[in-house]
């Protein structure tokens, strides 16, 4: 589609990742006429949605794509545990309460899903996987929504919004070096969050943003979360939380997404520069570690660390995509990494010294753990004196962020008086901060999205025919 | 297309396995693909890729395109992931590889041509020899249909010795190919009285389990997922089989029954043949069609000339076959019988040095994924 000067239509849906294809999609189903505008190519189409692969689901028996049971008590439960209650149980609970709904919603849009990845068995019960990842699935949604008489435009980044008194009147499009004005009865902003406004990240975490590493691809840039702050919505969340893994250090700065996930963590021990342990690396299980470690070597000298293993641990993890560096001993790898020799085989040796015997078993909280060592290790611990020694260095990896703009249960967006705005509505990132104060829980990015987008959308046609 | 991309289309040989063994590892630290064929659970199984691996990977790849589509790495991203083109160009490098004798193993570098010349050749042979054996009378008569019409025009002694000794070198060249890919990559002799496996790999390949993109059919020609390709290969596969039955119940006629050919129009021989030969010409010209219109991205553009190659090969037999059933009490009888028969000996002749030898290679792959999918991980991760 060309993107006409000034064009109109009933519902301007801006992004074009998970949320912003489920608003468009219902919008379109219930008789609107609906325009998506993607800021990125269509090869990099998808947001954060391109890289992920599961969504988090309630169900109360077991389903074709999922195990057991997970009931809405539970959820809540895990996802409380994670934010530390900052989260927002009444919107928690809608996006919780609605992902039963949403599988048959998937696939009769053309999502396709499968049983568990091998190594995410643990997952097997809570998430739902999609067969292909979410790349396949956003090719399903663009496929669908081509379908409806969605007009879908890429490069289309929005550069100013006009809002006046809480209404949406028009957004400034810029498309092959034009800016065109577009008006819209409704608008729905899914447009993510800003991790990969560089500008933006140091800001919010000062100089540490530089040694940052972004999962997602460059567009997600915040520029329209930016533009609906600034225009009056209610800001909520804090701009230094998001979801931050550890990831290889050797990953590119954007668009690493999974392949570069490194977890080693549980096996051996972690190390800053100054080749010092500084948190207990047998806490808890992935994915709950997974989601602690970024922000964990973000607090650390340089925002760099390297997880240490011997050659009894190869073998037991995910296999990372780069190599691991590789040396006869400790003595001999610390050079590799830029590390006090000295400095890390003391740090190893007090590690070994206190390491109690136990009986390993990496698929439970074992009784592997140290004794007098601070931090402790607490499970999984095991003497690294096996060679060859292996190295990954590791750094933040930030997917998501949590700062965004407040909505009500009709994912209608707030202004900053509480009030809802008259034609605006939020889905997705841009608005998942309510729910997602701190931490992460695997696959419910997903499941607001596919909620929100979905009521923001179905709103959105309501309003178009009232 | 990007310049690197040209470039990477020309890897040579070593750089070629050190790129597949690049992707492969990508793949496992993903795993997002799995769902979609056995190559990625097989490639799961592993921790690095040894260069039979890479092979073995290779041609367990049925080239469905899903995975391209799916893939959060492929071009334009800076990773640079094309799968299924990765495998393609390694798949060519396998048929060679293998090939014997080794003397012929660079016939699959200008595949499409090659075929062409042995074709041409083997037609002209045929008109040679039969304008030598039988006069211009006999050539360009009008026969009944009575048996041994064709005979008439070549000896039934010189048929079956020539065309005997050919069906015997292709047999022998295509056993010691697949014999050996079978041994190279690391799978015992023993493995292949493995009946569940042979069983499981038998039923994969009769059905083309792996181009269904995993359940609605492989992206092919484009994105839009779509059963055609599987259908069309069906109709080749099965026509072949039908054909090559058709031939063997003639055998058992000639020999058993000392009936001759040709044979009545409702004869055994005849329906076999007419079905096969019908599947010959709807599946071909469905590949070739499918073909034109793909995605410059999914496969290697190099070897679009092998791939054309078989069809158009198999189209020509096809077609002179059911001509020949359908004119074969007029003059052009002796025409048609030459165009025939010189069709059939280059599509054998070709058989082990064409596209049609990746039906072994990928048979063997096959039967290698199911022995291997019984056994326990070499490498258990930590959940």
């Amino acid at each position: 589609m060309g993107l006409e000067d000034r064009q109109r239509c009933d519902v301007l849906v801006i992004g074009g990742g998970n949320a912003a294809l489920c608003a468009a999609l219902s919008a379109a189903e219930a008789g609107a006429h609906v325009m998506l505008v993607e800021s990125a190519p269509v090869h990099y189409r998808g947001g954060n949605s391109r890289h992920t692969r599961n969504m988090r689901t309630m169900h109360v028996g077991p389903l074709d794509v999922l195990s057991g049971e997970y009931d809405e008590e539970e959820y809540w439960q895990d996802l409380l545990k994670v934010t530390g209650g900052r989260t927002d149980e009444r919107l928690a609970r809608i996006a919780i309460a609605q992902t039963p709904g949403h599988v048959g919603w998937m696939k009769r849009h053309g999502v396709r899903f499968q049983p568990p990845l091998g190594g995410t068995l643990q997952l097997a019960r809570t998430n739902a996987f999609f067969l292909g990842g979410g790349k396949a699935l956003v090719n399903a949604y663009y496929a669908a929504a081509q379908a409806l008489g969605v007009d879908v435009a890429y490069d289309a980044e929005v550069v100013d919004l006009e809002i006046r008194d809480g209404r949406f009147v028009a957004a400034t499009v810029r498309h092959d070096n034009v800016e065109r004005r577009i008006e819209a009865s409704v608008m729905i902003a899914a447009s993510g969050g800003f991790e990969s406004n560089l500008d933006w990240l140091r800001e919010a975490w000062g100089p540490a943003a530089d040694n940052f590493l972004i999962r997602g691809t460059p567009y997600n840039t915040g520029r329209v979360l930016r533009l609906l702050l600034d225009g009056g919505a209610k800001s909520v969340g804090d701009p230094t939380q998001g979801h931050c893994v550890a990831i290889d250090a050797r990953a590119p700065k954007f668009d690493g997404g999974i392949v570069t996930r490194v977890d080693a963590v549980s096996l051996g021990i972690v190390v800053n520069t100054r080749a010092e342990r500084f948190y207990d690396e047998g806490e808890d299980f992935w994915p709950k570690r997974y989601a602690i470690w970024g922000r964990l070597i973000a607090g650390q000298p340089d925002q760099l660390a390297f997880v240490i293993i011997d050659a009894k641990s190869i073998g037991r993890f995910m296999p990372p995509v780069y190599p691991p560096m590789r040396a006869p001993s400790i003595a001999q790898l610390a050079p590799m990494l830029g590390l006090d020799a000295g400095a890390l085989e003391r740090t190893v040796s007090r590690f070994n010294a206190a390491v109690r015997p136990g009986t390993f078993d990496h698929t439970v909280l074992d009784d592997c753990c140290t004794e007098g060592l601070a931090p402790p290790k607490t499970h999984w611990a095991r003497r690294i004196d096996t060679a060859p020694f292996y190295a990954y260095p590791l750094r933040p990896g930030l997917t998501f962020t949590y700062l965004g703009v407040g909505i009500d249960e009709r994912a209608r967006l707030l202004m900053q008086d509480d009030t809802p705005a008259q034609n605006i509505y939020a889905a997705g990132e841009i608005s998942a901060g309510s729910i997602l104060g701190q931490g992460y829980l695997a696959g419910i990015g997903m499941a607001i999205g596919t909620t929100f987008g979905r009521i923001a959308g179905e709103e959105a046609a309501q309003h178009v025919r009232e | 297309m990007f310049a690197n991309e040209r470039v990477r289309q020309r890897l040579p040989i070593d750089d070629l396995i050190e790129e597949a063994q690049r992707v492969l590892t990508i793949c496992n630290a993903c795993r997002y693909c799995e769902g979609y064929c056995a190559v990625f659970p097989a490639l799961e199984r592993r921790l690095a890729f040894d260069e039979s691996d890479v092979h073995y990977l290779a041609n367990l790849c049925h080239n469905c395109g899903a995975c391209l589509y799916a893939c959060q790495y492929a071009p334009p991203h800076p990773f640079h992931l094309n799968f299924p083109r990765v495998l393609a160009q390694v798949r060519k490098q396998t048929y060679g590889r293998y090939a014997w004798p080794r003397a012929f193993a660079s016939a699959f570098d200008r595949n499409g041509v090659i075929v062409a010349v042995v074709t041409v050749l083997s037609v002209a042979l045929l008109f040679a020899f039969t304008a030598w054996s039988a006069d211009a009378d006999r050539f360009f008569a009008a026969h009944q249909d009575a048996q041994g019409a064709f005979y008439a025009l070549i000896p039934h002694g010189v048929m079956v010795s020539v065309f005997g000794a050919v069906f015997a070198f292709v047999v022998l060249a295509l056993g010691v190919s697949s014999w050996r890919f079978w041994r190279e990559t690391g799978a015992s002799a023993d493995s292949l009285r493995d009946a569940t496996a042979l069983g499981g790999a038998t039923y994969d390949a009769a059905s083309l389990k792996y181009l269904d993109g995993g359940g609605d059919g492989c992206t092919w020609p484009d994105e839009v997922p779509s059963v055609a390709r599987r259908n069309f290969h069906h109709l080749t596969f099965y026509g072949f089989l039908a054909c090559l039955a058709a031939t063997i119940v003639a055998t058992v006629y000639h020999y058993g029954f000392g009936w001759k050919a040709p044979y009545p129009l409702v004869s055994v021989p005849v329906i076999l043949g007419t079905l096969g030969g019908a599947g010959l010409v709807a599946g071909p010209l469905g590949l070739l069609w499918l073909r034109a219109r793909r995605d410059p991205e999914l496969g290697d553009p190099r070897q679009a000339g092998m791939d054309a190659g078989l069809l158009v090969l198999l189209l020509v037999t096809s077609v002179s076959g059911l001509l020949l059933m359908s004119f074969r009490e007029t003059r052009a009888m002796g025409t048609l019988l030459a165009l025939h028969l010189g069709a059939v000996m280059a599509l054998f002749l070709t058989m082990p040095y064409g596209k049609f030898v990746h039906a072994l290679y990928r048979f063997a792959a096959l039967i290698r994924f199911h022995i291997e999918r019984r056994r326990p991980p070499t490498h258990a991760v930590a959940e």
